[in-house]
């Protein structure tokens, strides 16, 4: 059964349209990957999906409740507690400790601190960076950093992870490990994975895949 | 592959019997399609031969006797040989996939439905490859990228192909003939 569905989503940026039509479902614990080239629209998707963007047409209905009828406070209260983001260079905070970049999301939550650190070291530990706890995003490599970046989207126990790209600036190596603790973790966590990319040796982690073209959707 | 190659090689690296060298070779490189035995005997023949290999000893057996093989210099050299040639590269110039979206559009058949049926094709196995990859060994994984890396390869050019179908599809057309002929005639 579907957790999260996008139905006939538009969306346009001015003049020029990023969605003409899309539609995506995603059941609990699945992974799918939304592929295409470049400028198809798959950011703008994942975006619309995660309620960080809003549709000019269509709906996206997580959990039997339609975004658009949420106030911005409670979409944005949804992405805290429900969702997990990755973006492709990470985008952790440079004057936070990796535990400390972690442990954000639990502290927005109002998580208290040592229950934070704790929880943010085992989701370091599981994604085999616990030694660079105390470093900063700058003193770690790009691998090691997209690696404490699915810790931080992790840590809150959400149900969708949404990854924008997560080895698009990796090489292959570091690729490979990132999306194989990801694709484990979903897996050992319940949580679903909506996986934007546009290597098809990444979209082969999911189980099923989202081609977009030209703004649309078809499910190959 | 070389099945011949590959037992010469084999057997430099010890003397063996015909059946351990079929458990051998499928253990390293024929997991998913093991050498027949009676094509292990058939090449063990060929190259006793050629001189490249020899009979090392004859144990008496249950049934027939047992042959001991190993390696001759000449073998050596061959192997020595084999290995320091490169593999010529696939020119990939006579692909099945681009006659296919040819003809498709020749005959007014949907051409974008044959590639989307391909990727869908391709991402299954790579899909199956990703899966087997995790759980294996290492002599698994870089079997599985090696299978990976080409099915990506052909999976960039059934996107490129995708994106120039309605060229492709106007200058068939206009032509009437096939893409290059006028330089031919």
């Amino acid at each position: 059964m579907s957790m999260l569905t996008c139905l006939e989503l538009e969306k346009r940026f001015g003049r020029t349209p990023a969605l003409a039509g899309a539609s995506l479902e995603i059941a609990p614990g699945e992974i799918i990957a939304v592929t295409g080239p470049s400028g198809s629209g798959k950011s703008t998707l994942l975006y619309c999906a995660a309620g960080i963007l809003t549709p000019d047409a269509g709906k996206v209905v997580f959990d039997g409740q339609s975004l658009d009828r949420l106030s911005d406070s409670r979409r944005g209260a949804l992405r805290r507690e429900q969702f997990g983001f990755i973006f492709q260079f990470g985008r952790l905070v440079p004057e936070l400790s990796c535990a400390e970049n972690v442990a954000l999301p639990l502290r927005l939550a109002g998580a208290r601190r040592q229950d934070a650190k704790r929880r943010a070291l085992e989701w370091l530990d599981y994604l085999e960076v616990g030694e660079l706890a105390d470093s900063t995003p700058g003193e770690i490599s790009g691998g090691e950093g997209q690696r404490v970046a699915v810790a931080r989207a992790l840590v809150g126990d959400p149900r969708v992870v949404f990854a924008d790209e997560p080895t698009g600036a990796l090489d292959s190596i570091n690729g490979e490990h990132v999306m194989r603790l990801l694709s484990e973790a979903s897996r050992n966590t319940g949580a679903a994975v909506v996986l934007v990319t546009h290597e098809a040796r990444v979209a082969a982690y999911a189980d099923r895949e989202v081609v977009l073209r030209d703004g649309h959707t078809r499910e190959l | 592959m070389s099945v011949t190659k590959t037992f010469l090689g084999l057997l430099e690296h010890g003397a063996s019997y015909g059946y351990d060298l079929k458990r051998e070779y499928d253990a390293y490189f024929g997991t998913e399609k093991p050498v027949a035995y009676g094509q292990v005997y058939a090449t063990l023949a060929r190259l006793l031969k050629s001189g490249l290999v020899e009979i090392d000893s004859v144990e008496p057996g249950a049934g027939p006797e047992r042959k001991r093989y190993a390696i001759t210099d000449a073998g050596v050299a061959d192997v020595e040989q084999w290995l320091a040639e490169p593999e010529a590269p696939e020119p990939y110039l006579q692909s099945t996939l681009y006659a296919k979206v040819v003809l498709a559009l020749l005959t007014g058949r949907p051409a974008a439905a044959l590639l989307d049926t391909q990727r869908t094709a391709h991402m299954r196995v790579m899909r199956e490859l990703t899966r087997r990859k995790q759980t294996g060994d290492l002599a698994d994984q870089l079997i599985c990228d090696h299978a990976l890396f080409h099915l990506e390869a052909d999976l960039r050019w059934l996107e490129l192909t995708t994106s120039r179908l309605a060229q492709l599809a106007a200058l068939i057309k206009d032509q009437g003939t096939a893409p290059g002929d006028d330089e031919q005639r």
